[in-house]
């Protein structure tokens, strides 16, 4: 019998593929099932926000980054908004940073959801999806109440927040979060514990801490591999400082640490809307900043702590009002550079476990 | 609270493997373009995971002959920030083992966020504000 020949298998997965969230693709060079090499390709969703923003006022900014982590939108706004007040040295109200507090931490909520709903539904857990799904809701409908969109919202403006929070809302996320609480617990039932979970994500795509931090990694991804480090605690921007909560890390930096980072993260989450609305100041939300906005010339940068990592804009302004050069470090852009190393040697459904816990948006990879 | 630092394109390679030691972390690096000037200056946000100490650290480059040493070397996080800046600068990373378009297609022309850049796609606004 002659010799068979064997060669290497390229297989394409994605751009069209549910488990890659979006527009990715990856070239996967497979040895039977096993990688040998995965290259991923993007840039099928870019829509050149960083030039688009050269010719647009500072106002104009704030409707774009709402589209780049669109699962995130308020983290973003907040991102792009303190920059450019540190520019213009605008200090908004303490009512306002309060209530930037709570729906950010309202949207981390709300994106870690979409994230572990997608992610048991990848590794074939139909359920923790809808549960998952059902829990989102209530929050859309929060910002729907204060912002009246729900997923792209607007709503942190350069010297404070584009509306006031009312009665009922404040009445409303505390039932919310009671309501919450106890709902981790339940996804923690189906998942934490499940022998077919744990065989999906138990030591699979490990990034050791040094390696992670080599790569640039932030954070809950980060935070997995052992390395404590919140951008919340670390350079604490806006009124972060005044709250008191822990900063959950795994052990290994595998998938299932990357999970239970992320279930830790929303009950952290949980713990800070709580305070912040306890703590809520009276006054005003928002100061008079001109519309058509000039900032004073230099440049400016602020790390914030998105769900995906460290979220910041980086400004030049020429003192004119427009950015001369806005660039945005996208968590998720940098997260997946890691992909390539963490692929090698896994077969092709740990594809999707590893892939799911990056927590990629290519909304702001692609940008 | 960061400091900033200027250097030669031709030391970064030795000046950043010596800054490696205090600055860990590479959170981003990008580029900006001074036609008037007629240079490209590199950016690179240096952070210390220990102490968060940070530096920026600046390099310029000319426009017509943007080439630098790449540091992925030093920090794997620079292999697609790189590759970023060349898509849309045009700068050339030497010893960047994978310089690649990364997010426009591979036959694109030209480098959009240079300032002169023009596309024939590209409309003109109709109102300035």
């Amino acid at each position: 019998m002659s010799e068979l020949r064997t060669e290497e298998y390229h297989l394409s997965m994605g751009p069209q593929h549910p488990s890659t969230h979006g527009v990715l693709r990856l070239i996967l060079k497979l040895d039977g099932e096993v990688i040998k090499e995965a290259i991923p390709d993007m840039g099928y969703l870019h829509r050149g926000v960083e030039k688009m923003m050269e010719n647009r006022v500072y106002i104009q900014i704030i409707p774009f980054v709402d589209r780049l982590d669109y699962l995130a939108a308020m983290n973003n706004n907040l991102a792009v908004v303190l920059p450019v007040e540190k520019l213009a040295n605008i200090t908004p109200p303490p009512r306002a940073e309060y209530i930037r507090v709570i729906m950010c931490e309202l949207n981390r909520i709300a994106s870690h959801l979409v994230w572990l709903g997608t992610f048991a539904l990848d590794l074939g857990a139909v359920t923790p999806f809808l549960y998952c799904f059902r829990e989102r809701e209530p929050i859309m409908d929060l910002f729907e109440m204060a912002v009246g969109s729900r997923l792209t919202y607007n709503y942190i403006r350069y010297g404070g927040v584009a509306s006031d929070i009312s009665d009922e809302f404040i009445r409303d996320t505390k039932a919310f979060l009671s309501y919450f609480r106890p709902r981790i617990d339940e996804y923690e039932a189906l998942l934490t514990e499940n022998p077919i979970f744990l065989q999906r994500t138990k030591n699979v795509g490990i990034i050791e801490a040094k390696q992670a931090v080599a790569y640039g990694i932030s954070g809950p991804m980060l935070r997995a591999s052992g390395v404590r480090r919140d951008l919340r605690r670390a350079l604490p921007y806006s009124v972060y400082d005044k709250f008191t909560f822990d900063i959950p890390t795994g052990t290994v930096g595998d998938c299932w640490d990357r999970y239970i980072v992320r279930i830790r993260e929303m009950r952290e989450s949980v713990k800070i809307v709580e305070q912040a609305l306890a703590g809520l100041p009276a006054g005003g939300f928002k100061i008079k900043v001109p519309l058509n906005l000039k900032p004073l010339a230099g440049e400016a940068y602020v790390p914030t702590e998105s769900p995906r990592g460290e979220l910041g804009f980086y400004f030049v302004s020429h003192g004119t009002n427009k950015p001369y050069r806005m660039k945005c470090r996208a968590p998720s852009f940098c997260n997946m550079n890691i992909l390539q190393e963490m692929l090698k040697g896994w077969k092709i459904a740990d594809v999707v476990a590893v892939l799911g816990t990056v927590d990629v948006m290519l909304g702001e990879v692609d940008r | 609270m960061s400091e900033e630092k200027k250097i030669a394109a031709a030391e970064l390679l030795i000046e950043c493997r010596k800054l490696q030691a205090t600055y860990d972390y590479l959170p981003f690096m990008t580029a900006i373009d001074y036609p008037e000037k007629n240079i490209i200056e590199l950016v690179y946000r240096l952070q210390s995971t220990a102490t968060n100490e940070t530096l920026m650290l600046k390099v310029e480059l000319p426009r017509d002959k943007a080439e630098v040493s790449s540091l992925i070397s030093v920090w794997p996080a620079a292999d697609w920030h790189e590759r970023e800046v060349y898509d849309m600068f045009g700068v050339k990373f030497i010893g960047h083992p994978d310089l690649r378009r990364i997010l426009l297609p591979p036959d694109w022309q030209g480098y959009p966020l240079l300032k002169d850049y023009t596309d024939p796609n590209m409309i003109k606004k109709p109102v300035t504000i």
